[in-house]
């Protein structure tokens, strides 16, 4: 047997802040074989990234590795300095960060920046540029003589994370770092980027360490998994024994977060996990998992666990690993639920709801003719890829963005278009729960500044009433006594937007719109967040809009579904109908799209190529030049209309329903080339 | 309450701290502010350190040079320049700040208005502020002085107050610009508030660092500007000690009277000098 790529050992590191060295790895150790792939997952804050700075000797300037070997392709990476150090960082590993867009410098042409990473490595310029081209087309670019002339916010996203994968295997690495490589992308454009990374990998035969908060992520690309837990690794083993037979509490936990296999809020509610995770640097005796841990025993708490093999390959840190998934629930699992009765006046109605955005002279169209309705009590799940028009509906049904064409109405009379002109009854009824707490809390005010001022303008009460009514609105959404002296700063994520659902809360409002409130919150806090939003809807009875660009999430929330492509609304029906087929091609895409921890299952279909820009949309159908399904001619020259093809099930395509349930049952064919 | 969330409150209040203490350990703002400190100590009560009475002739010690007696010389009239000097700040150190809080309260407000309702209000103010920031400061003031026909010291205050509120007031637009793009101020529209709630409440209390920095800096123009104000005859005349002044009454007798010309321009240097190391450090201490 080879030696393994990358060895680490032990390793510790810590921070200094303000003259106190934190420890954030507490002695991790992993291997990753050639042309293996190792998944590192956890929360934020567990130490996923700090291994890999580590590993590349990146660490920012106050971390310090004190303990512990990391020796890649058999040298040993701590004790390089200087040029030896370069020559490592240039020639044998490298990283592939999140955002792409920050990785490439803005003001240089794509083509010089892969050109330059070439040179670094001794080519000549003339082979640079031939060997940059052919780095490109093994990306599967295109057109890569046309992309290497562009800057890089000429190109997409996923175009983006192409190039900074191509550089960063120029210079063919023994070791290949990719940290979230695909989070801010849309499921389409990553399940692409997941496609090529395998694909390379297969090609190269690189190691790579995979991290990613994303469990499903890491199903689809890795051989081994490693759990990380407050700097500890809690659990390591082949991804398929980790997921699917879990020995440490932590990955129970983890995975019973996740909305998946087609749960739905009325089966029941999420798993939690309580507690937190323990601050940066916290003295931890005993198990690291203890506090939050039901299984958890004075032993656990005295003394620290062995990572102990419980299956092969597999290890956990836990002294009660066989009885793991016996893991008690931190949350009863019965929800009460309100029944939706869709025979009254919808609460919300939209018709014929138009947007056209003026930009740099162009008409650019980005809701075209879209309707629907919300009753009380249900939620409608907005889905589609980034540009799609869900936010501009969203914010078109608010009144901040003034609608070019239709009518909004609420409880059957028509609401002003710009939220300026509306009743503060109305304005009350309408309210949002922003993506970011950060950005949607006012940082400078108390929690109870701004819960009072919201009953104050929404709730009408002042005085000691309205001090009371915050102190009920903080403990409904479970916010403790004390949160309310506090600033947003001194909260959590999750904290932070549970100040924001209390303060839409504040007048009782009818319809929250829910614009991807839990897509920067780690999984655990996900979960609690969607079980506060669920109760506070069976005990209010609230409707809620809801977007997100997880499909597990809005599955698990929404009563029923609308897809947008291109500002068009191409299906609209219940939640079960519009997952489980017959749907609509584009809605097959997206959900074939998304990578999940139980895999298998459904044929991928991949889409090719960019969203068309919206400002030109394709003729006839929208969605056409990507579609699997096309029929040809009739799709490319007009438009389907948005029938209804079963009760309360509405479709915009040419394909009889019957056809896409007998095409749908079966693999579909490969993708035309764009 | 668990770990993370005291660490997390405990961590928000030793932010300030912190900012406070990376001012005490840079020693360029410690000297600074102890230069600055002496300057108003002198203002305040000029009698404290000055060895001599600053308007006090004696026509026995005329244009002596610097002695023991008189380590800065003594001036035309045999006045001690070291207590001329010394009590010569008062003029300077309330007109400066004064015009700067001004300036610093117009131009927020100015900014506030413009970066939240942006559109016509902003492009209108905007190139009225452009048509203000291209005229030349002492030229403009000057013209405003001799319209008016008077030039107190309220005068003078006024005029640089209204003179530096547009740059100031660009500085907070572009921060103000920042914070309208955040969510919490659209939460603010849809409960329905009105504009000068959002302006004043919501947005003023983010973009104060700006703010404080944007004073610290303007001061620093401030006192150079008063100074050149009184070295052309605005603002206070003989016998008062003011440094500006003392120079424009001996600067022609350079050669061979050098002290008397040379000790005032010094103190108003340092003066200068050590507003601006206070400036940046307070600059650096925000905008980290």
């Amino acid at each position: 047997m080879t030696a393994p790529v990358l060895d680490v050992a032990n390793l510790e590191v810590a921070y200094r802040v303000r003259g106190v060295d934190r420890p954030v790895l507490r002695g991790v150790s992993m291997t990753v074989d050639r042309g293996e792939s190792y998944g590192l997952v956890g929360e934020s804050g567990c130490g996923k990234s700090t291994a890999a700075l580590a590993v590349v000797r990146y660490l920012p300037r106050n971390g310090k590795v004190q303990g512990g070997s990391v020796a890649v392709a058999g040298r040993d990476v701590l004790a390089l300095r200087g040029r030896e150090l370069r020559g490592y960082q240039a020639r044998t590993v490298s990283m592939v960060y999140q955002n792409p867009g920050t990785a490439l410098n803005p003001a240089l042409r794509v083509g010089s920046q892969v050109v330059e990473a070439l040179t670094v490595l001794g080519a000549a310029r003339g082979e640079a540029r031939e060997r940059a081209h052919e780095a490109l087309a093994r990306v599967q670019i295109a057109d890569p003589a046309m992309v290497m002339h562009r800057y890089p916010h000429q190109l997409s996203g996923g175009m983006q994370q192409r190039v900074v994968i191509a550089m960063a295997l120029a210079k063919d690495p023994a070791l290949l770092i990719l940290d979230e490589p695909t989070t801010g992308l849309d499921a389409t454009v990553e399940a692409e980027v997941l496609d090529l990374v395998v694909h390379l990998q297969r090609e190269l035969h690189t190691a790579v360490v995979f991290i990613s908060h994303n469990l499903g992520v890491i199903a689809r690309m890795c051989d081994r998994v490693g759990v990380l837990y407050a700097g500890r690794l809690v659990e390591e083993g082949p991804v398929e024994a980790v997921l699917h037979e879990p020995r440490h509490p932590y990955t129970v936990g983890l995975l019973r977060c996740i909305p998946r296999g087609g749960v739905r809020k009325d089966h029941g509610r999420l798993d939690t996990i309580p507690g937190f995770l323990p601050s940066l640097g916290a003295r931890l005796d005993g198990c690291v998992f203890s506090d939050r841990c039901a299984l958890a025993d004075d032993r656990c708490r005295s003394e620290e666990p062995p990572l102990e093999t419980v299956g092969p390959g597999h290890d956990a840190r836990c002294f009660h690993h066989r009885r793991a998934l016996e893991l008690p629930r931190a949350e009863a699992e019965d929800l009460g639920r309100a029944t939706v009765d869709r025979s009254g006046t919808p609460l919300v109605r939209f018709d014929g709801l138009g947007k056209v955005f003026r930009q740099h002279g162009h008409d650019v169209p980005a809701l075209v003719e879209v309707a629907g309705a919300i009753w009380p009590g249900e939620t409608l799940g907005l889905v589609g890829e980034s540009g799609s028009g869900k936010t501009t509906l969203a914010r078109a049904l608010l009144g901040i963005v003034h609608p070019t064409a239709g009518r909004v109405e609420l409880e059957g009379r028509v609401l002003a278009p710009r939220f300026q002109k509306r009743t503060r009854d109305e304005l009350r009824a309408l309210q949002i729960v922003f993506q970011n707490p950060d950005s949607a809390l006012n940082r400078r005010h108390s929690v109870r500044r701004i819960l009072l001022r919201a009953l104050a303008r929404l709730g009408e009460v002042s005085g000691d009433d309205a001090e009371r009514r915050a102190a009920e609105l903080a403990e409904r959404v479970r916010l403790s006594e004390r949160t309310l002296t506090q600033k947003p700063v001194q909260l959590s994520g999750g904290l932070k937007q549970r100040v924001a659902i209390a303060r839409a809360f504040a007048g009782e409002p009818k319809l929250v719109v829910c614009d991807e409130p839990t897509s920067a919150l780690d999984v655990s806090v996900q979960a609690a967040i969607l079980n506060l939003l669920v109760e506070l809807q069976a005990e209010r009875g609230v409707s809620y809009l809801f977007i997100s660009h997880d499909l597990g999430v809005v599955r698990y929330i929404s009563d029923r579904i609308a897809v947008l492509y291109l500002g068009r609304l191409l299906e609209l029906g219940l939640a079960d109908r519009v997952f489980d087929g017959p749907h609509h091609p584009y809605t097959e895409a997206l959900l074939s799209a998304v990578p999940t921890i139980d895999g298998g299952g459904r044929d991928r279909i991949r889409l090719a190529g960019d969203v068309p820009s919206a400002s030109s949309p394709p003729s006839g159908c929208v969605f056409h030049t990507r579609c699997p399904r096309t029929l040809g001619r009739v799709c490319e020259e007009s438009e389907p209309p948005l029938r209804e093809v079963a009760t309360g099930h509405l479709m915009r395509c040419h394909i009889p329903l019957e056809e896409l349930r007998a095409s749908q049952a079966q693999p579909a064919a490969t993708p035309p080339a764009s | 309450m668990s770990a993370a969330e005291s660490t997390a409150g405990a961590e928000a209040r030793t932010a300030r701290l912190e900012r406070l203490r990376l001012l005490a350990r840079s020693p360029t703002v410690v000297a600074g502010a102890l230069i600055v400190l002496f300057w108003t100590v002198c203002a305040l009560v000029p009698g404290l350190v000055a060895p001599h009475d600053p308007i006090f002739d004696n026509q026995f010690e005329t244009n002596s040079r610097p002695t023991w007696e008189h380590p800065f010389g003594t001036d035309t009239n045999g006045r001690d320049i070291l207590s001329r000097v010394l009590a010569g700040s008062r003029n300077v150190l309330t007109i400066a700040p004064a015009a700067t809080l001004l300036g610093t309260v117009l131009g927020t407000l100015m900014g506030l208005v413009t970066g939240y309702f942006r559109g016509l209000v902003d492009d209108v103010a905007g190139r009225a502020i452009d048509a203000v920031m291209s005229l030349p400061l002492i030229v403009t003031a000057i013209l405003i002085v001799t319209a008016i026909g008077t030039s107190g010291t309220w005068v003078v205050v006024v005029i640089i107050g209204l003179i530096f509120s547009p740059v100031v007031s660009r500085t907070v637009r572009a921060a103000v610009l920042a914070e309208t793009e955040l969510d919490y101020v659209q939460a603010a529209r849809l409960r329905g508030e009105r504009a000068p709630y959002i302006m004043f409440a919501e947005i003023l209390p983010n973009v104060m660092s700006p703010v404080v920095v944007e004073f610290t800096v303007r001061l620093g123009y401030a006192i150079f500007t008063v100074a050149s104000l009184t070295f052309i005859g605005f603002g206070v005349a003989p016998p008062s000690p003011d440094w500006a002044a003392q120079i424009n009454q001996y600067y022609t007798f350079v050669d061979p009277y050098w002290w008397m010309t040379l000790f005032p321009a010094l103190a108003i240097a340092s003066l200068v000098v050590a507003v601006n190391l206070v400036a940046d450090g307070i600059r650096e201490a925000y905008e980290r």
